[in-house]
């Protein structure tokens, strides 16, 4: 559960986490400099505009000559032309950097998803890995574009001000500026206690949704209990804490702007009773006194913005973290480096290198338990030969889906080896292995596109007239040119528009398509109509023909088909032989079996 | 909104205060350039002047410059003061108004009927309570006080503008329409763009999402490259659609702040020639340009909120659509009668709201602490037939009594407390196992719930867990398979103790033997309710103490088991799919036969 855990934030700002990100952001190192040349150019006009009004002052109003204005009007022309050309090149700069950046990070961790194994997906759930390639993704973009363009604007516009300033008059500028420091401590503990609550409301948050889920798709069985004003009561508690903790959040900032613009009055006050004596004594102009006094009120927003970014980069310190973390997953199953010499990787096989394949299995002393759990199998032994079908029969739980599952490699044993074609599979490459094998899952997953598409995912060069003779093979031509579209009618997000005998009949399709020398049938125990069951019936057989195949079957007709039935239980077998020996021995087969008669029976008598 | 409005009222005065003692500030620097430090006289209303002569006039408040500089920290602090207030009255009027919507919406979901969940749409009815009362609450918070707060900026500094110097005022707001228009339609016309990214995002995590949950079929398929060459293309497309729109933002940022450049130096230039030619003060020129420089922010932000607005309204009315759905009728109101659970079907036919009878005429009687099975076909109506039961659905015609009183009179909690019903797919809430299965009852003590879990055959199966009863279900939790899932809900059920229990092919998931062993507890335990089974299994049904068959909605047989296997119909070829296998049994076990 450990990586499952929303960790919200670190306590501290971590450095070397930011560095491991840093090869994400590397390809933009020309973009991020000039992008940060313009931010100096915008904080430099931003730090000069108070001081343009003193020019005016002191140049204009206090002589009363109005000749040097017309100069004015055009320099100052100048300078916001210039100023409106550097923002509209900023935003688009930080924009494409910002994208850039989630796209690289996504990209890096997608790649990674595809090399992870099994055992990886089994305690992974698909929203944590959702969110990492989505939210967190986004703020990391987020936060280092528009990070680097607040921080440099930030401390040049500070700089370039106090430099400003300094030249102009040193004492009343150290006056005016010893408020910045206590103002900058407090802004950024203030962010941090506002970022804090913040998160305490989106916990309450994420009650309140799953609650409304729970209420809704539990409305039927709530009627049924009862238990409409219980859930009303429990309910009421948590948007109550929900509204708590919503206005302490919002009171806190609400708090935080006055307090800043109260304290950064100060400096003003200071300003205005300093110069203004100054003005008086004649040692400082009008002009110097009112650029001052604007410099003070302008010097909030680098503050607000710096300490903004100190929270955000503190906040986004977890996405980092959990990005970071799943980029750096080694995948539990890898190919050494000396076999992908010879066999190549995913991206570049070396198909050239590839020993043909028979298609016999021999499982030798094999152990395997999940994940440091109880062991699944102990000791296993079995011999397949190439070309024999193999239906795996047993409860939920007895460890045929592990069976399966460690012949095409998608776990490894813990101990013993599995052999193919008389060698041990570790001496090969995965990829060897995986694309010699048809896999057809209970409930077949198609991807949305069209059914062409996801035919031909089997075998990705095939032609429209191949996908078409997988499809006549395995009788699902007949459905799919009966459909509006054919071949090109789309299958809706998951295959959702075909029904569950259909995406079967389809996922048969892609399976032969791939033309496996291996075949693995997890049989799917829901029910489908006569008809398509006698059209996936046939589809089996025609798929099992002259390929070693293992079946987890439910349905009396493929078990009966098979070469040899396997009854396994607890991790052992418990029998084997064909249909009829196993009858004979009156076991536990024997059991199973006239259970299964009677569902079948019954179902289909029951089934109109 | 209703039941806070003085909250709202009371934030939008504190937030009026915090906007003219906020505007305060700039004529206070002015009267301290201009009286105090450049000596002019001060105009001003005239307590101002006799309160400042009082004092002792420009002269001591020279002396004391520093004292009016602090004037301008506690105009701050005040307005501050204010501007906490509206703060926290907004929110607190926000929030409460969001609490209340929730309140609401989910009560009035639960409300609903029953018809209405079965047909449900469950991702948009969840996405109408979280996203789209977000909408409204955020609009409420901070928007909506946004709102008033810009309006009030925009005619108080106008008012005090046009005081101090028409010409000037109107000169100095004369971009504010300008930028209005631009930030509006501005964003009116980008929204395309938005949704185009948006859309962009969407595909990108159903690629994701697809890839995700397919991913077995990925490996087994050796498709990486593939997958990686399609999450790249959509990953590309939204970054490039992404990059659009904020070029498009770049445009609107860089033209309003081009605008409000241009007004602020306008007002620079023309304010320093009037200033300077004797037309005003230097002060007033300072007034200007501050005031110039505030009001073009929330001028530019007010367009945008605008054209959003829109999203807020339509989150109303699809908050709105469902909360005019009606409610259950007769959940709360009605007779309360004791029940011993003796039931009559009295002619009834049923049909849902548009569509074929399902029920067509049927009447039987079942006495209390019977047991009746019904068989029949897929769509036979049975399970219709016992939601009648609870009143989750209304007879279309007919009636039905318990212990002579009509089921119609009944209040529906009441009844629903009497009627025990186990649905054919039940649902388990996210807690632990001990709290689901004593849902059904207040103030259970252990040893009820354990009985009730032995009696469901799921005893054994949760003390198998590492944490036992305490066991988390669902997210985080562990997951259970059907038949654990019906047994549990089963034992909830029996926590009622109700003298009505319905299982609705509550026991398909079970296989026959832990069946078996569950009836047998069943009887063990004394079960004198009324018990309605809808099952397949020769076993169960044999055991009922009578079996009623339906096919197309009518009564096609009723009687005994008995009675039954003698006629010929649905439930003896049901019995004969025994003989069946052991005909086939013995073929294939018989060597002489085979050949």
């Amino acid at each position: 559960m450990s990586v499952l855990e929303e960790k919200e934030y670190s306590k501290n700002f971590d450095l070397s986490t930011w560095k491991e990100l840093l090869p994400f952001v590397k390809p933009f190192k020309r973009q991020i400099i000039f992008m940060m040349v313009l931010m100096f150019i915008v904080a430099a006009i931003d730090a000069v505009s108070p001081f343009l009004t003193g020019w005016v002052i002191d140049n204009v109003i206090v002589p009363g000559e109005t000749g040097k204005l017309p100069y004015f009007g055009i320099f100052y022309g100048i300078l916001i032309i210039i100023q409106a050309l550097v923002i509209w090149l900023f935003i688009d700069i930080a924009g494409k950097i910002d994208m850039g950046i989630c796209y690289e990070i996504r990209k890096g961790a997608f790649h990674r998803i595809q090399e992870l194994s099994f055992s990886y997906f089994d305690k992974t759930p698909t929203g944590w890995l959702m969110a990492r390639l989505t939210s967190d993704t986004q703020k990391l973009g987020d936060v280092v574009a528009w990070g680097i363009v607040d921080l440099t604007w930030g401390i040049t516009m500070m700089t370039t001000m106090a430099i400003l300033m300094a030249f102009t008059h040193l004492k009343l500028t150290l006056i005016i500026l010893s408020v910045i420091p206590v103002l900058f401590v407090i802004a950024v503990y203030f962010q941090r206690k506002i970022l804090k609550r913040f998160r305490e409301v989106r916990k309450v948050n994420s009650k309140i949704t799953a609650s409304f889920s729970e209420g809704i798709r539990g409305a039927k069985t709530t009627k049924t209990l009862v238990r409409e004003q219980a859930n009303d009561m429990e309910f009421h508690k948590l948007t109550g804490s929900m509204r708590r903790s919503s206005v302490r959040a919002a009171v806190l900032s609400a708090l935080f702007l006055p307090m800043v613009l109260t304290l950064g009055s100060i400096g003003t006050a200071l300003a205005i009773g300093m110069g203004g004596n100054g003005v008086v004594a004649g040692t400082i102009s009008f002009g110097v006194l009112v650029s001052f006094i604007f410099c003070s009120l302008q010097f909030f927003d680098p503050i607000m913005e710096l300490s903004r970014v100190f929270a955000d980069l503190q906040y986004a310190q977890a996405s980092a973290e959990r990005v970071i973390s799943l980029i750096q997953t080694e995948p539990g199953i890898k190919d050494p480096e000396e076999i992908e010499e010879s066999y190549g990787t995913f991206l570049h096989p070396k198909r050239e290198n590839w020993p043909a394949i028979k298609g016999s299995i021999t499982f030798e002393n094999v152990s395997f338990a999940y994940d440091k759990g109880q062991a699944v199998l102990s000791n296993f032994n079995l011999e397949v030969s190439a070309g024999e079908t193999i239906a795996l029969v047993g409860e939920t739980g007895s460890g045929k889906s592990t069976i399966v599952n460690l012949a095409c490699r998608f776990y490894e044993p813990t101990e013993g080896k599995i052999l193919i074609d008389g060698v041990n599979y570790r001496k090969r490459s995965l990829q060897w292995l995986h694309s010699h094998l048809g896999y057809v899952l209970q409930n077949p997953h198609l991807f949305s596109g069209t059914i062409m598409d996801n035919i031909r995912y089997g075998r990705l060069n095939a032609t429209d007239e191949e996908v078409k003779e997988a499809a006549r093979l395995v009788n699902a031509h007949e459905f799919i040119t009966a459909l509006s579209e054919g071949y090109q009618t789309d299958v809706g997000e998951e295959g959702a528009k075909l029904s569950t005998g259909e995406k079967q009949l389809v996922s048969f399709a892609r399976a032969i398509l791939a033309n496996p020398m291996i075949f693995v049938l997890d049989e799917a125990t829901s029910s489908v109509d006569t008809e398509t069951e006698f059209l996936i019936q046939q589809a089996i057989n025609k798929v099992l023909e002259g390929r070693t195949s293992f079946i987890i079957a439910h349905r009396l007709s493929t078990i009966r088909s098979a070469d040899r039935i396997l009854v396994v239980r607890n991790g052992k077998i418990e029998e084997g032989g064909t249909h009829h020996e196993l009858l004979k021995n009156r076991g536990y087969y024997y059991r199973l079996y006239t259970n299964q008669f009677m569902e079948e029976r019954e179902s289909r008598l029951l089934s109109v | 909104m209703r039941g806070n409005r003085a909250q709202y009222l009371l934030s939008i005065f504190a937030i009026a205060i915090s906007t003219i003692i906020s505007l305060l500030n700039p004529l206070v620097i002015r009267y301290l350039i201009d009286s105090v430090i450049g000596g002019e006289p001060f105009e001003g209303p005239a307590w101002l002047i006799s309160l400042l002569e009082k004092l002792g006039g420009t002269s001591w408040m020279l002396q004391h410059i520093m004292l009016g500089a602090s004037s301008l920290i506690l105009l701050t602090a005040v307005s501050g003061l204010f501007h906490f207030l509206k703060g926290k009255w907004s929110a607190e009027a926000a929030e409460t108004t969001a609490k209340n919507i929730r309140n609401r919406f989910f009560a009035h979901l639960q409300r609903l009927p029953f018809d209405y969940h079965v047909k449900a749409r469950t991702g948009d009815l969840i996405q109408r309570a979280t996203s789209d009362i977000e909408t409204i609450r955020k609009f409420l918070a901070t928007q909506f006080v946004e709102i008033g707060r810009t309006l009030f900026m925009v005619i108080m500094a106008a008012t005090i503008m046009i005081r101090l110097n028409v010409k000037m005022g109107l000169f100095s707001m004369a971009v504010i329409p300008f930028i209005f228009t631009f930030a509006y339609l501005f964003f009116l016309k980008v929204q395309k763009t938005f949704r185009a990214s948006d859309e962009a995002e969407g595909r990108l995590s159903t690629v994701l999402q697809e890839n995700l949950t397919g991913i077995r079929v990925v490996k087994a398929f050796g498709r990486h490259r593939f997958e990686i060459d399609r999450f790249d293309e959509r990953n590309q497309e939204f970054r490039v659609l992404t990059t659009r729109l904020i070029r498009l933002l770049a445009w609107y940022w860089s033209l309003s702040d081009f605008m409000s450049l241009m007004q602020i130096g306008a007002v620079l230039i023309l304010g320093g020639y009037w200033a300077a030619t004797g037309v005003f003060s230097m002060g007033t020129m300072v007034v200007f340009f501050t005031y110039v420089g505030r009001l073009l922010w929330p001028v530019r932000q007010l367009g945008r909120i605008l054209t959003e607005m829109g999203k807020t309204f339509v989150s109303l009315e699809r908050i709105q659509e469902i909360l005019n759905e009606p409610e259950e009728k007769d959940l709360f109101s009605g007779l309360h009668p004791e029940i011993t659970g003796r039931i009559e079907f009295d002619h009834v036919s049923f049909r849902y709201e548009e569509g074929p009878d399902i029920l067509k005429d049927v009447s039987f009687t079942v006495e209390a602490g019977e047991t009746i099975a019904f068989l029949g076909p897929t769509g036979s109506g049975k399970t219709s037939l016992v939601h009648l039961l609870p009143r989750l659905y209304e007879p279309t015609s007919g009636e039905i009594r318990i212990d002579g009183i009509p089921l119609g009179t009944i209040e529906k909690q009441w009844l629903r407390e009497k009627v025990g019903i186990i649905l054919q797919e039940p649902f388990l809430f996210q807690k632990t196992l001990k709290e689901n299965i004593a849902l059904a009852r207040d103030g259970v003590i252990e040893e009820q719930i354990f009985t009730a879990a032995e009696t469901a055959a799921v005893h054994d199966v949760i003390l198998s867990f590492e944490r036992g009863y305490d066991t988390l279900i669902g997210e985080g939790g562990v997951t259970l398979s059907g038949g654990q899932k019906q047994r549990v809900a089963m034992a909830r059920t029996l926590m009622k103790e109700s003298p009505i229990l319905i299982f609705d092919d509550s026991l398909s998931a079970v296989d026959t033997e832990t069946d078996a062993q569950i009836r047998k507890s069943l009887k063990d335990r004394g079960n004198k309710a009324t018990t309605f089974i809808i099952a397949h299994r020769t076993s169960t049904l044999a055991e009922a103490d009578k079996i009623i068959i339906l096919e197309n909605g009518r009564i096609v047989q009723m009687g005994t088991h008995e009675e039954l296997s003698r006629q010929d119909g649905l439930y003896r070829r049901i019995w004969q799919i025994q003989n069946e296998l052991e005909t086939e049994l013995e073929e294939e076990l018989n060597p002489q036969l085979q050949a």
